[in-house]
């Protein structure tokens, strides 16, 4: 049996005397698109948080690729090949959208902190960059500040940063949240086209976007695991239907 | 060629640089000013000093107060190396001696860095200015390295020069610093245009997603403050060998306030930002303090003034004009500005008339100075000197205000015009200038 891309066992987080995630088993196979849903303050955020090592756990494990994430940074986590977005877009916003993407890219491509080689003559690294602009549909916002994006763009840019280093397994948070019908409709092309052949895991409240990307859907509530299966599966299921699903549906 | 046609501002900076100079230059008896040369070679040297403290407040958004620490101690370094290479114990061209100063500050900057780069924000300008203190005080504990009050004395003129010259005359002098302050401004703009730079722009801009991409933004700013010392290290090196003698002054917060002013006042925004602002700092130091007592006090007021009504600095007074410019209408800029500048003048006048008045009747008179202003005597108690610089000030206040008015109606109406102009004329996207 091949290792998971990302497995839980036991993982429980405590914020004081909080139990926010209790006792979450999950094993998420290579390659496979999962989608965390939950009614809000089901810990579904927390939950990345501590897959991606932005919050230590307080006790289970969890393993990426294999590799026990206790004791690590996250930037060491995201060197594993962990990539996150932020449900609070978190992009550079000073620096030009192309800068944006680059940052995204240096590590993986071996550019570590190296303060002796120009990036503006990397060919290399910077055609890579312009080819993921193209892919985001945001090639002729190249030159902008990030900051002065619409929230849309700052949105597709956030997915970009998470994707730009070629992550094998990417976290992302609630990826469409406050966009337009249109824009959801684009959003989910991207997604859709960026986790090819990738681990994709991601939180989402929009049942459309869950029900049209994900393999597999876990539904998470008050810190606890309440299903996880196919989405036909899950669509059936009587507990999901009156903890989350009946209620968004009446 | 292609060199050439790319670089040719830098190189014209050069030639201007090497030809002013000679604008003081005495013909009757052969020889330059000394004034004029030290002065230049001092705002050389506090260039490269500002240029490298943006390295972290501009390029990393790292407050610093006590970046002088490290300007300081790679001027110690510098000045023992000149004494070893003195004594015969080592040998070192004259002109290598700024970069012995800079690994000195390549070396503390590593060992304070380590320290102070763990914290953020607040907690790192605390512990920055802690630093300074504290390396103030080991400055008059520590005699062996800092040679107490008396500091360290050297004497430049060595046998070991490259291009055998001896640097007995100041225009030598002037020279190499010319030479150093190039080749550290040309290496501190080509750092940020590489993988470190950048994510010292990005661990500034948003220091969590710096770790979702790979980074340990503490690794980051550890070497950024590396590489900052060292070029501050190369300013410290370039002092000792201009004035012969390097004191705790050196380390002193008031020489660390030096280079926050020079960047907030030239904008740390833009690179060449703290350049512009070591130009006014030390001309403001050096050449108004010889005309009055209260030059400290105008740096103030100007400080305060630009970080409330032009936080970018002046480069980014400067960059503001861009769209206008690319628009080609600054010529309508022109009445306004001249409409503005008597009240302006005004204000200026009746500030500086006001505060002259006052340290004429406080420190001048205590000095036994007179206040004259063309031949004519002021006399500092009577009220009419007094009103009417109240006067002017007030009144050119007012009138200011008034035309500040119909100035930003103006300003605001050309920006609209040339960004519409732009967005319909060419699809290029403007540069982030920020």
């Amino acid at each position: 049996m091949s290792v998971s891309a990302v497995e839980l066992v036991d993982v429980r987080k405590n914020f004081g005397r909080t139990e926010i995630i209790r006792g979450v088993n999950l094993s998420i196979p290579r390659g496979e698109r999962h989608a965390i849903i939950g009614p809000n303050g089901a810990g579904k955020t927390t939950l990345f948080n501590l897959i991606s090592g932005r919050f230590p756990i307080t006790a289970g494990s969890i393993t990426v690729n294999g590799q026990s994430t206790a004791d690590l940074a996250p930037q060491e986590i995201n060197r594993l090949g962990l990539s996150r977005s932020f449900q609070i877009t978190s992009i550079f916003p000073r620096m030009t959208v192309f800068e944006n993407i680059r940052c995204g890219l240096l590590w993986s491509q071996g550019y570590r902190y190296s303060f002796w080689r120009l990036l503006g003559t990397q060919k290399e690294l910077n055609r890579a960059t312009d080819q993921l602009l193209e892919r985001l549909k945001l090639a002729d916002r190249r030159d902008l500040q990030a900051g002065l994006l619409s929230y849309a763009e700052q949105r597709a840019l956030e997915i970009g940063i998470t994707i730009a280093g070629g992550a094998e397994i990417i976290l992302l948070d609630e990826p469409t949240a406050g966009m337009s019908h249109s824009e959801t409709e684009s959003a989910v092309a991207l997604i859709r086209s960026v986790s090819e052949g990738k681990t994709l895991i991601m939180v989402e409240h929009d049942m459309s976007v869950v029900f049209g990307i994900a393999d597999r859907i876990t539904v998470l509530v008050y810190g606890e695991v309440i299903a996880s299966d196919a989405p036909a599966a899950i669509r059936g299921n009587a507990a999901v239907q009156e903890a989350y699903l009946g209620t968004v549906a009446a | 060629m292609n060199m050439l046609r790319r670089h040719w501002p830098w190189l014209l900076v050069l030639v201007i640089l090497l030809a002013f100079p000679f604008l003081f230059y005495d013909w009757t008896k052969g020889r330059h000013s000394g004034f004029v040369l030290t002065l230049m070679s001092e705002i050389g040297v506090m260039a490269i000093f500002a240029l490298s403290y943006n390295m972290l407040m501009g390029q990393a958004g790292l407050l610093s107060f006590g970046h002088a620490v490290l300007f300081g101690l790679g001027a110690y370094c510098a000045a023992h190396v000149v004494n070893m290479v003195k004594a015969g114990t080592i040998w070192l061209p004259t002109e290598l001696i700024p970069l012995a100063g800079g690994l000195g500050g390549l070396f503390f900057g590593y060992v304070f860095g380590w320290l102070v780069t763990k914290q953020r924000a607040t907690a790192f300008a605390m512990i920055t200015m802690g630093l300074g203190e504290l390396v103030s005080a080991a400055a008059l504990m520590f005699m062996a390295f800092f040679g107490g009050e008396g500091g360290i004395t050297i004497d430049r003129v060595m046998d070991t020069s490259l291009v055998g010259v001896r640097y007995t005359s100041p225009w030598q002098v002037y020279c190499l610093v010319l030479a150093w302050a190039f080749i550290a401004a040309a290496l501190m703009r080509l750092q940020t245009q590489t993988a470190l730079g950048k994510m010292a722009n990005a661990t500034r801009d948003n220091f969590e997603r710096a770790q979702f991409v790979g980074y340990d933004p503490r690794m980051v700013r550890l070497m950024q403050f590396t590489l900052s010392g060292f070029f501050a290290g190369i300013g410290g090196g370039l002092y000792v060998l201009i004035y012969e003698i390097v004191t705790f002054d050196t380390v002193s917060a008031a020489k660390s306030a030096n280079a926050l002013l020079a960047v907030y006042i030239g904008g740390a925004g833009g690179f060449f930002g703290p350049i512009l602002g070591t130009i006014v700092v030390v001309l403001l130091q050096s050449g108004v303090s010889l005309l009055s007592n209260a030059w400290l006090l105008y740096v103030g007021v100007l400080f305060i003034v630009m970080v409330m009504y032009a936080p970018g600095g002046l480069i980014g007074l400067i960059f503001m004009h861009l769209p206008i410019w690319r628009a080609g209408r600054m010529r309508e800029l022109l009445l306004p500005y001249a409409r503005a500048f008597p009240p302006a003048l005004l204000v200026l006048l009746g500030f500086v008339f006001m505060v002259e008045l006052a340290s004429f009747t406080t420190i001048g008179a205590a000095q036994g100075k007179r206040f004259t202003i063309g031949g004519q005597l002021i006399d500092t108690t009577a009220p009419m000197p007094w009103v009417i610089a109240i006067a002017a000030l007030v009144l050119g206040a007012l009138w200011l205000r008034h035309e500040a008015r119909g100035f930003r109606q103006r300003w605001d109406e050309l920006m609209e015009g040339s960004k519409r102009a732009q967005a319909t004329a060419a699809p290029k996207p403007q540069e982030a200038v920020a």
